[in-house]
């Protein structure tokens, strides 16, 4: 098995839990939560830009608190605020970058072009970044965050604001790094890019709710039966729907509900309450993360 | 060094494409020299004045044709009464007002001194100060003559010979230009570096480069050097305007002034670059810039002289490096003295800018928070 490449533990105020993170080399994780789940906090202080209030990290071998500096020079971050220059032309941005991470002279034109090309911008160089539109500013803004082959990438919510068709465009550059070696970890709100990552860690308040491959938390996390139930009016029975015994969670999807029954024997019984056959689904990683935010709020409650 | 060298490139690309960067560094020299160098004249010449004529003699008229030979006084107005000479200072029309009473002649010649009232409008401070010392010592002046002719001397018992060195004529623009250059220098340097960081931190890009191998004193000399060069342009341009407008006389070395300028841009851009690592906005840093400007304008020895400041101003005005430089400057400029007559001033400064750099590159934590 890989050495782990990233391997971190922080308690998250007193009593509320540890963030336990372990990373694999070319894995990439996904790190999910609501916002103000602390997403984008842990990314920060994983780069070493902001103070973790207590416990430790170890990244690529070098300890956060004492080595930040040697793990800066290996890893690469890029925030949703896509940081380039707008006054300088895409090429100066890529050249920059190059001398901050002293990318020797002799391959820097060539990496340059590398980045360039992955980006999709040849025969954009001398094109200022302030001109470019979201999608191809974001490319940009990795391109200058990979540029010196970082081991791990951080990237806090890297595909805010662009299309559909540049965030596919983005995680395809994405996976194409992992399947090179590079770590990836990414924050993300969009389901079907968590379905891309190899691993998916769901944090909230802070603390880590779940953590394994997407496939497996569709198949685990739900313990129970879950259904599809297309009724009139779906919304105003929903609070009908949820005091029902058998009922553990009830949420809209679209025009139809999804049902999370307690056992799949409750079915027929779903049937004769509502008068709408229900369907059975397989869980999507929505219907997860719903749960999951469900289950953080009750243990709250009950706190 | 690859570092550096990528923050400087980028800072010069950066600056070349900032028009207003530009402007500032040609158009502030050139603007506040010829504005405060034509406009600022602390000596006050042709002062309008009013005169009340109650003697009406040739006594009389003599006295006042010193006043006007002297060029300070223009009697543009004459009274019939009081209460004209009071209109015309209430109305600010004149400054001045001279008063003879209708005795003058007479007392003159009778050997009893003979009074004349000299008004002054002393709102204006620069205006009565010149007007109260120049009317006392035509006074004097005339009344020496008097006596000497009554005692029949050949001239006055003293012979006072005053020779004001390295401005023989007094002319306020060899004092002003040089002293408006090292202004326009600092307050450009201030306003330009206090920008460079926290402009950056605004944008969001300062975020990306903590996440890089950069070291914070790398950031912040590559972040300073284009502005020496910025400096350097700009004390030139002014340099250009002062000899060729304001025919202002260069009598000591061009080289060593060039050289010992240094020392005061490195502690202007120190002090910019702190305001630039405490201000969390542009905003911020543009005011603590202005707050920073001008107690350098008012105590630097600009505007007014040190020498006549209450000790504890004086005190604080050691802390501001135009004033050194405005010594520096001067003395090179006006009285072609050189490095061994300012190694106290230069010394100064080299103490503000190594303690400022250091300071902003403690006070610059790779951190956002």
């Amino acid at each position: 098995m890989a050495k782990e490449v990233l391997s971190w533990k922080r308690a998250v105020r007193e009593n509320s839990g540890y963030l336990n993170i372990k990373i694999k080399p070319g894995e990439i994780y996904g790190f999910l939560g609501p916002n103000g789940a602390g997403k984008s906090t842990v990314i920060r202080m994983l780069c070493g830009i902001l103070q973790p209030s207590s416990g430790s990290a170890v990244i690529l071998g070098y300890d956060l608190l004492r080595e930040a500096e040697k793990i800066k020079a290996r890893i690469g971050y890029m925030s949703q605020k896509f940081s380039l220059y707008d006054d300088l032309s895409v090429l100066e941005n890529l050249n920059f970058y190059a001398g901050i991470y002293s990318i020797p002279r002799k391959i820097r034109q060539q990496r340059i072009e590398e980045m360039l090309n992955l980006a999709g911008l040849l025969g954009r160089e001398k094109e200022p970044a302030a001109n470019l539109s979201g999608g191809w500013k974001q490319r940009l803004a990795l391109c200058c965050a990979i540029i010196a082959r970082p081991d791990i990438v951080f990237l806090d919510e890297p595909t805010s604001g662009v299309s559909p068709t540049s965030r596919r465009m983005f995680f395809n550059i994405i996976q194409e790094l992992a399947g090179q070696g590079t770590t990836i970890m990414v924050t993300t709100h969009f389901m079907d890019e968590a379905e891309r990552c190899h691993k998916i860690a769901f944090i909230s308040a802070g603390k880590l709710m779940a953590v394994n491959s997407p496939d497996y938390l569709k198949r685990k996390t739900l313990q129970g039966f879950l259904v599809e139930l297309t009724i009139p009016r779906a919304m105003e029975k929903i609070s009908v729907l949820e005091k029902l015994p058998y009922v553990k969670e009830c949420s809209m999807h679209g025009l139809s509900l999804h049902i999370l029954l307690t056992d799949e024997k409750h079915v027929q019984d779903l049937h004769e309450f509502s008068g709408v056959e229900p369907r059975p689904i397989v869980p999507s990683l929505e219907d997860v993360f719903m749960a999951l935010a469900a289950r953080q709020r009750a243990g709250e409650g009950n706190a | 060094m690859h570092r550096i060298l990528a923050v400087l490139h980028k800072e010069l690309l950066q600056m070349r494409r900032d028009k207003m960067t530009l402007a500032l560094v040609f158009l502030l020299p050139l603007v506040q020299l010829l504005l405060f160098g034509f406009a600022i004249q602390t000596e006050v010449k042709h002062i309008p004045t009013v005169v009340f004529d109650q003697s009406l003699t040739a006594e009389s008229r003599a006295l006042l044709d010193a006043f006007s030979a002297s060029g300070y006084f223009d009697i543009e107005y004459v009274a019939g009464s009081f209460g004209d000479v009071n209109k015309m200072i209430d109305s600010g029309k004149a400054k001045v007002g001279i008063v003879f009473p209708p005795d003058f002649a007479a007392s003159l010649n009778r050997g009893v001194p003979a009074q004349v009232q000299v008004l002054v409008d002393a709102s204006d401070n620069m205006v009565a100060n010149q007007a109260i010392a120049i009317a006392n010592s035509i006074g004097l002046i005339k009344s020496q003559e008097i006596l000497a002719q009554k005692v029949r001397l050949a001239g006055p018992p003293y012979d006072i010979r005053v020779r004001p060195w390295y401005n023989p004529d007094g002319i306020t623009a060899y004092y002003m230009v040089p002293a408006i250059l090292g202004t326009v220098v600092t307050m450009t340097m201030v306003l330009l570096t206090s920008m460079g960081i926290v402009r950056e931190r605004e944008r969001g890009t300062l975020e990306q480069l903590m996440v890089t191998p950069i070291k914070s004193i790398e950031l912040m000399i590559g972040k300073i050097v284009p502005y020496i060069l910025l400096g350097y342009i700009q004390i030139t341009v002014a340099l250009i305007i002062g000899v060729t407008v304001f025919r202002v006389p260069i009598r000591g070395s061009l080289l060593e002034l060039y050289i010992l300028t240094l020392f005061f841009i490195t502690a202007s851009l120190g002090l910019g670059i702190l305001i630039s690592n405490v201000a969390r906005t542009q905003m911020q840093a543009m005011q603590m810039g202005f707050f920073v400007m001008l107690p350098s304008i008012l105590l630097s020895g600009f505007m007014f002289p040190r020498d006549a400041m209450p000790r504890l101003i004086y005190y604080i005005s050691n802390l501001i490096p135009l004033t050194y430089y405005l010594d520096i400057i001067r003395g090179i400029v006006l009285k072609g003295i050189g490095f061994s007559y300012l190694v106290g001033q230069v010394t100064a400064l080299l103490v503000f800018t190594v303690v400022l750099l250091i300071v902003s590159a403690l006070k610059f934590k790779k951190k956002i928070a």
